[in-house]
């Protein structure tokens, strides 16, 4: 598999699948609250990282999409990531808990 | 840095990996954000090594700099530091593991099932920064004005949200109004049958 | 004369008119009951006088004047059926008759029944009789005087009942309707075969009426079951109505029972007029019987069987009369006889004969029953006669009157109106050229006749009072009889008087009703009485009438009753005949053991059928409709209800569980999303994969 010096792009493909996959289920699976937005960049980063991949696999020399696309996602995966924050502070503020398995009161 | 040797993108992917299931599945919250600040490091480095370098460092700058540390601030300001005795998934977390199990099983197939698998990448040079800057001045001026008002709107959304405001610490209770002095206060007659 | 011809119907009107306003009057207002129906009958008596005036004095050559007054009344596909009033002697004669008897009758009553309750209701009931009697003798159509017939027998049935809750009373008014109804059924009968006979039913219509010789002449030859002509089938049929209505044997047995009603009832419609009501029909009618009388020649057996049924009426009426002791009872089967006599003197000797003693017999009859009720009136509601005795010195006017009656029929020669008009049947009879018996039955009859009337008289008026007896001591001589008021007594001493000198309008010296009965002009000649077969009939005529009274006060007058409980003198001779016929030769038993038993018997079965036949098919429907019913019910509860709750019921469940959906917890959430992506992704991969 590994004859050549470069690597065939499923193999970055399959790496961004895990990595969001692995995000996936710690978003869902973890009371904090916190380690669901660690979840949640994970899964941003292997976004990013399958839009690299792509961009670097591009058979258009030129063609800079890809990187423009992460270096703005990065942007708003911060921005993203400040508001969350500052979110579940204030929740912490209020419940004294960032339990997620607490924060039902949207209850239907 | 356009080539790497197989065994450099094994060490760096196993390093990823191993550092983002940790950082979902270790139980001290600061461990989890150092192990995140890993698997992010990873990440730059397969930028790096896949010739995107703008973006790389931008990465180890924006991400590890900023976010990791926001987020160890949060779990300091949260008291999620303290060691949680009680268990730390969530009910159902079974169902979890399986929906990204499935997640990933539907994700693979597509990449396999795809002709763009096995595609080997063509010979290309790095991008300068100069290049970069063009396109942001040119072609993609609009998202970056969007994006700039973005991140103020978060910035001051975000000192907003998590300022303290003069009754914090009591809980929930909507904010005393005062009541204006009654000076001539007009008996209330009682209500009637 | 047109005038009162097409006027005439205003005599039966009047009556009725105000019939129906005191139907709707209350009870308190007795004077103006009183004064509107005698006022009404004071016009029609009036207004028949004028009709009688009108016809005097005029003869045709064929008979009669007659004058007839016709309407159409219903049509029916291309027939139209026509009524109509007539005015004839004869229609004429019972007109003048029945207002003046009325009128009295009705004055005499304002005393009667002063004390009654429902005095208003029974000026209601004579006023509807005396409209329906007048309609009956002026109607020109067969129909029409059955439906004034009809109305006349359920006049008797209201009045014989007047005292309802009396339970003599109510049986004895069934008993008389349903009586007649048996005559009338077969009236009925006569009445349509004459009509498919003749095709009408009007009896004078210019010449086609079916009593004129036109339709006679067309109908005599026809002969139908047994050989019987047709006239006669007809004639007998409507004979049969007759001997419902006239108390004829067998039909006699509701006359007796019907003295339950008050005397003023009896006197008018159980001496007078209702029972003559069949007289008047046989006479009106008597072409059909004999068309030898209007000039066609045709049999007259009908009326054979007509003489015969009215002298064995004469004859058994006056033996049971012998051995009663109601005073009513015994005027009662007194008028059963005299209208067999009618009847008899219709079949010998025809229409003038049977009229002429119908008219005086309705005088001297209306005078007895009325003096009866005095006598009842002052005895203080007393009718047993073994308890009446010595009235002669208490009620004299009442003697007096009474008296006269009971001289009229019985037959006292030369000054009393029953002894000529009882001396023309007696004629007629021996001339009868189908056989003598008739007159020997009608003989024997006047003989019973004179004798029972003295019986009656010796027991009311003479000897002692024997009505102190009921009464114990300390009541005295309050209960002593005493004579009626004058509103009473003065209608007799009228009837009285007329029952003397109506006798002189038809004796052989000037036979005046006679010859205006059958349209010629009477002469006066006194020789005629001389003629040997006159006076002999006459002279038998006295000595039975003298041996009748001679009998009766050797037996009753000469040693006055004692006491009350004192066995009667011919009960002491001949126990067993006088038993036979006090208990009226048990006719009443007879029927009651063969008739009233079959029709209970069929009444019972008619019920059983109609409880368990038509009921039962009546209840099968309804179950029928229950269980449908029950059905529908089940189905909207358990299928419609049910299925409509169910859904939504369904629809509820759904809701809820689906709420749980939305728990507020954030990792649900994403799970969802992370089954959808999933879920995308596979789509697109076959999406793919297709395209």
């Amino acid at each position: 598999m590994i004859s050549q010096d470069h690597l065939p792009l499923h193999y970055y493909l399959i790496l961004s699948a895990l990595l969001f996959a692995v995000g996936l289920a710690g978003a869902l699976t973890r009371r904090n609250a916190i380690l669901v937005l660690v979840g949640i960049e994970l899964m941003l980063n292997a976004a990013n990282l399958n839009f690299i991949a792509f961009w670097r696999y591009n058979p258009n020399p030129d063609s800079l999409i890809g990187i423009m696309f992460v270096i703005f996602s990065i942007a708003v995966a911060a921005a993203e990531a400040a508001v969350g924050l500052a979110l579940i502070i204030r929740i912490y503020r209020h419940y004294h808990t960032i339990n997620l398995d607490k924060m039902d009161s949207l209850k239907g | 840095m356009s080539h790497i040797t197989p065994i450099a993108f094994a060490i760096i992917t196993a390093l990823t990996l191993v550092s983002a299931i940790a950082a979902m599945s270790l139980r001290h919250l600061v461990h989890c954000a150092l192990c995140l600040a890993v698997t992010l490091a990873g990440i730059a480095a397969l930028y790096l090594q896949l010739g995107a370098a703008f973006v790389g460092w931008a990465q180890i700058l924006v991400y590890i700099g900023a976010v990791a540390i926001l987020i160890v601030f949060a779990i300091l300001l949260t008291r999620s530091s303290e060691a949680e005795p009680r268990p730390i998934l969530s009910p159902y977390w079974g169902v979890g593991i399986a929906i990204a199990v499935l997640v990933f099983g539907v994700l693979a197939k597509a990449i396999f099932s795809s002709s763009l698998a096995g595609r080997l990448p063509p010979e290309k040079a790095d991008p300068t920064v100069r290049e970069i800057g063009n396109q942001l001045m040119t072609g993609y001026v609009l998202p970056l004005e969007v994006i700039g008002l973005l991140l103020t709107a978060a910035a001051i959304g975000a000192v907003i949200i998590a300022m303290k405001d003069s009754t914090s610490g009591r809980l929930a209770s909507p904010p005393i109004v005062p009541e204006p002095a009654q000076k001539n206060a007009r008996p209330e007659t009682p209500p009637a049958h | 004369m047109n005038w009162i011809v097409e006027h005439l119907w205003l005599i039966p009107a009047l009556p009725l008119l105000a019939a129906a306003v005191l139907s709707v009057t209350a009870r308190a207002h007795r004077r103006m009951a009183a004064t509107l129906t005698i006022g009404a009958m004071a016009v029609s008596f009036l207004l028949a006088v004028t009709a009688f005036v009108a016809t005097l004095g005029k003869s045709t050559a064929a008979g009669p004047w007659r004058e007839a007054h016709n309407f159409s009344w219903l049509q029916f596909g291309t027939k139209t059926l026509q009524l109509g009033w007539v005015l004839d002697p004869l229609t004429a004669i019972m007109l003048v008759m029945v207002t003046f008897v009325s009128l009295l009758i009705f004055i005499y009553s304002v005393g009667y029944m002063g004390h009654d309750d429902n005095f208003t209701r029974f000026f209601c009931f004579l006023s509807l009789f005396a409209a329906a009697m007048l309609g009956l003798v002026i109607a020109n159509n067969l129909l029409l005087l059955f439906m004034c017939w009809e109305l006349v027998g359920l006049s008797s049935y209201l009045l014989i009942g007047f005292w309802y809750h009396k339970p003599g009373a109510a049986a004895a008014a069934k008993k008389a309707f349903i009586t007649t109804r048996i005559g009338d059924v077969v009236f009925f009968l006569g009445i349509l075969y004459l009509y498919s006979q003749a095709g009408t039913l009007l009896f004078y219509d210019q010449g086609k009426g079916c009593l004129e010789s036109g339709i006679l002449s067309d109908i005599f030859g026809r002969t139908t079951v047994g050989g019987m002509a047709v006239t006669t089938a007809i004639g007998l049929l409507i004979f049969c109505g007759a001997i419902g209505k006239s108390g004829q044997f067998p039909l006699h047995v509701w006359l007796p029972d019907a003295m339950e009603g008050p005397t003023p009832v009896s006197a008018l419609i159980h001496a007078a007029t209702m029972v003559a009501a069949g007289v008047f029909l046989v006479a009106r009618v008597f072409p059909l019987l004999d068309p030898n009388s209007v000039g066609v020649s045709g049999p007259a057996s009908a009326l054979t069987v007509v003489t015969w049924i009215g002298a064995i009426t004469a004859v058994f009426a006056a033996c049971i009369a012998v051995a009663q002791t109601d005073i009513k009872r015994i005027l009662a089967y007194s008028t059963v006889s005299q209208l067999g006599f009618m009847m008899m003197g219709l079949g010998v000797g025809g229409v003038a004969v049977g009229m002429f003693h119908l008219i005086t017999h309705a005088f001297f009859k209306a005078l007895l029953f009325l003096g009866a009720g005095s006598v009842i009136h002052g005895c203080h509601e007393e009718q047993d006669i073994r308890k009446m005795g010595g009235l002669k010195k208490f009620m004299p006017v009442t003697f007096a009157t009474y008296a006269v009656g009971m001289m009229a029929l019985s037959g006292v020669p030369l000054f009393f109106s029953g002894f000529w008009s009882k001396d023309e049947i007696l004629h007629a009879a021996h001339d009868w050229p189908v056989s003598r018996w008739p007159f020997y039955l009608g003989a024997f009859g006047a003989l019973l006749t004179a004798f029972y009337m003295t019986r009656q008289v010796c027991y009311v008026f003479y000897g002692k009072n024997r009505g102190a007896e009921k009464t114990g001591p300390g009541h005295g001589h309050q209960h002593a009889p005493h004579e009626s008021p004058s509103v009473m007594t003065i209608p007799l001493s009228i009837l009285a008087v007329f029952a003397v000198v109506l006798g002189f309008i038809g004796t052989p010296v000037w036979p005046w009703f006679q010859n205006y009965l059958a349209g010629t002009s009477a002469a006066f000649g006194f020789g005629e009485i001389l003629h040997p077969e006159i006076l002999h009939v006459l002279l038998l005529s006295t000595a039975i009438v003298a041996a009748g009274i001679g009998l009766g006060w050797w037996l009753y007058g000469r040693k006055p009753i004692e006491s009350s409980t004192q066995v009667d003198v011919l009960e002491k001779l001949r126990p067993d005949i006088f038993i036979l016929l006090q208990n009226k030769f048990y006719v009443d038993e007879f029927y009651d053991a063969t008739i009233i038993r079959f029709n209970a018997w069929w009444a019972g079965f008619c019920d059983t059928l109609d409880y368990w036949v038509w009921n039962g098919a009546v209840l099968a429907v309804s179950y029928a409709v229950l269980g449908l019913s029950w059905l529908d019910r089940v189905i909207d509860e358990y299928v419609v209800n049910l299925g409509f709750d169910e859904g939504c019921r369904g629809v509820n469940r759904g809701g809820g569980w689906l709420s749980h959906l939305q728990n507020g917890r954030v990792q649900d959430y994403m799970r969802v999303i992370g089954v959808a992506l999933a879920a995308l992704g596979l789509l697109l991969l076959w999406g793919c994969a297709a395209s």
